[in-house]
């Protein structure tokens, strides 16, 4: 079921030496991280290690200082979440980030909404109908599905919300999914269902997904690769076989020395 | 996923679903107009309120409050609130009957009630009215928006300020000098036998009910309301939406002022004072939440029209029209209550799969807890 780390599998989103400065606070200092397409890459770290202020980077939201971004080998420059979108990173953010007076179809659809044909459309009218079934055809392509898609996602739990920022994340991300907690307003049952259903779109999409978590079993559950941040630099790099509750723990919170982290690497 | 649960999900979600519209404000608050209609039309001697007369008073009656009431709608669903539209009324009204009054005669001419440019004065007024309206509501939604003041204070504010203006302008006396042609074609105007005004607020209020439900526009108005973070994440330019909406809202009273201007051949400084309030209270009988992101427009038009039918129910039947502002703000009170007893409901009942047999259920109780805490 699960894809071994590849090392063929070619690498689909690079950052090098990337700093980040907030006044006298260094968020970031020179992190390198890649993700191939087809794997989760999982990373992890204390609060305040970097994690988000680096996720922020990639998803148009705040500017680096320094370093390099490279998408299939090429650098681009990501200035605002526009930017970050129209280069094929799509964020699901941990706060269940959707309408939830609207429906799966409007949800899926938001900021991207189809037209109606013909002249009604031209006039800005929208094809709920067809909204409704391609998000539904989405959500059914993760191998789950939902009650209705026309009622509004407020009356659903939390894990078919989240499902459905997933399955819209999936759906207009081309090469990077940004999973920014996903699973940490979840339950346990709704917790494993989204984590396979980020397992499903990273095979289905051949998309490369960067977990972002502080639940180590969670990470050790899912991710093929682990990067552990710690104050603004790479602490530990390492693949699933590699790594265990014990190291990982250890690695967040400071206890490995440099000579361990080269011995993990 | 065995297909025979996912069918009888699918057949009790139809049940719920007309239980739900059974249940919703809407409904209900259709049902209390057509009640009252009926009570009213009952009790009234010789058919007084049952008459296309008197029908069409109502229709006349509500007219303003609903082209106010469908902005204010856009703004309440948008997460927003206009405390200013009234005044933005006063003050159209007044730079139209001025332009109107000053450019179709001089004042020598206007005493004896000769208008030599009367065509430009009329054009002139109607373009003007709705123009100082929209520059209002733009102002409002600049300052609300770009300036980040909360929009209740912004829109107490230039409540204020355009109030100010408008008497400014006037010297606090009503404008005097609109001619009369303005009023008979127009003001009091029919087609057909219904009035100009009753026309143009159902054409306006058709087309914003349409926007509001079958466009991008309309959608993209729910999406910020529900929640305006998801919807910038999603491109959205959520701040020009916004200040769309209160150019919007001033658009509708401009329309009001020029109409009213029609309506009485005047612009009546005094009037108009509790407009804002009747207008939120329309949207808001008729389920539009101030919450944001939801409500629809049939509620606005039914919420519109229950307190002109209380008020001509009462003046037919012999009460003191006071007794109509007493019920509406019950009315008011008891439909939003109402709406948040439903919207409770609601949500305790969650449109899941059932657990399955293995899992415990409290699993999944944990997630529909942490849920209700977001």
């Amino acid at each position: 079921m699960s894809i071994p780390s590849n090392e063929t599998t070619p690498v689909v989103l690079s950052a090098i030496g990337v700093t980040k400065r907030y006044g006298h606070v260094q968020a970031l200092r020179g992190v390198d991280f890649d993700i191939r397409r087809d794997e989760v890459h999982a990373l992890v770290g204390d609060n305040g290690a970097g994690k988000s202020t680096f996720i922020k980077i990639l998803s148009g939201a705040v500017q680096s200082d320094t370093g390099t971004i490279a998408i299939d080998g090429d650098p681009v420059e990501i200035h605002s979440p526009e930017d970050s979108r129209r280069l094929g990173i799509e964020t699901v953010y941990q706060d269940l980030a959707i309408a939830e007076s609207l429906d799966l179809g409007e949800n899926i659809f938001l900021g991207r909404e189809l037209s109606r044909r013909g002249i009604l459309g031209k006039l800005g009218f929208i094809d709920r109908p067809e909204m409704r079934r391609q998000g539904m055809a989405h959500l059914e392509r993760l191998g789950t599905s939902l009650p209705s898609a026309s009622v509004p996602l407020e009356s659903m739990s939390g894990g078919q919300r989240q499902a459905v920022a997933v399955a819209r994340a999936a759906a207009w991300g081309k090469k990077v999914l940004i999973l920014d907690e996903p699973a940490a307003a979840l339950g346990v049952r709704q917790t494993k269902q989204v984590l396979e259903l980020i397992r499903r779109s990273t095979q289905q999409n051949h998309l490369g997904v960067i977990f972002i978590s502080h639940n180590v079993p969670q990470v050790l559950d899912i991710a093929d690769r682990i990067t552990v941040l710690r104050q603004g630099k790479v602490c530990l790099h390492c693949d699933r076989s590699e790594a265990s509750v014990d190291l990982l723990i250890r690695a967040m919170s400071g206890l490995l020395d440099s000579a361990d982290e080269a011995g993990e690497n | 996923m065995a297909t025979t649960s996912r069918n009888n999900s699918v057949v009790d979600l139809r049940v719920r679903i007309a239980r739900r519209l059974l249940s919703s404000t809407n409904g209900l608050i259709f049902a209390v107009l057509i009640g009252l209609i009926a009570i009213f039309s009952f009790l009234s001697p010789d058919q007084r309120f049952f008459s296309a007369t008197n029908f069409t008073a109502i229709g006349v009656d509500t007219a303003e409050i609903l082209l106010l009431a469908a902005g204010e709608t856009y703004i309440m669903i948008a997460g927003g609130i206009d405390l200013s539209c009234g005044a933005f009324v006063v003050f159209s009204a007044v730079i139209s009957a001025e332009l109107v009054g000053n450019l179709s005669a001089t004042a020598d001419q206007a005493a004896a009630l000769v208008f030599p440019h009367l065509l430009l004065g009329i054009s002139a007024a109607v373009v003007g009215g709705i123009l100082a309206g929209s520059l209002w509501g733009w102002i409002n939604g600049f300052i609300a928006i770009r300036w980040k003041v909360p929009p209740f204070i912004v829109t107490l504010g230039t409540l204020g300020m355009s109030l100010g203006a408008a008497q400014l302008i006037t010297g606090g006396l009503n404008v005097p000098n609109v001619p009369p042609a303005f009023q008979s074609a127009f003001g009091i105007g029919r087609i057909w036998g219904i009035p100009w005004m009753v026309i143009i607020s159902a054409i306006v209020v058709s087309i914003m009910w349409v926007v509001l439900h079958q466009t991008r526009f309309g959608l993209r108005t729910y999406a910020i309301g529900s929640n305006a973070e998801a919807a910038r994440r999603a491109g959205i330019n959520v701040g020009r939406h916004l200040i769309m909406l209160y150019t919007l809202m001033g658009l509708m009273a401009g329309i009001v002022g020029v109409l009213d201007v029609a309506r009485f051949d005047t612009a009546s400084i005094a009037a108009h004072t509790t407009d804002n309030l009747q207008a939120i209270a329309a949207a808001a009988i008729g389920g539009v939440s101030l919450y944001g992101g939801k409500g629809r427009m049939s509620g606005t038009v039914i919420g519109a029209f229950i307190p002109a039918v209380l008020r001509n129910g009462f003046i037919i039947l012999g009460f003191q029209p006071y007794w109509q502002e007493v019920a509406v703000g019950g009315v008011l009170i008891l439909a939003v209550y109402i709406d948040q007893v439903r919207r409770r409901s609601v949500g305790a009942v969650v449109l899941e799969e059932q657990p399955k047999s293995e899992h415990p259920p409290s699993a999944d109780r944990n997630g529909v807890g942490n849920d209700s805490q977001n």
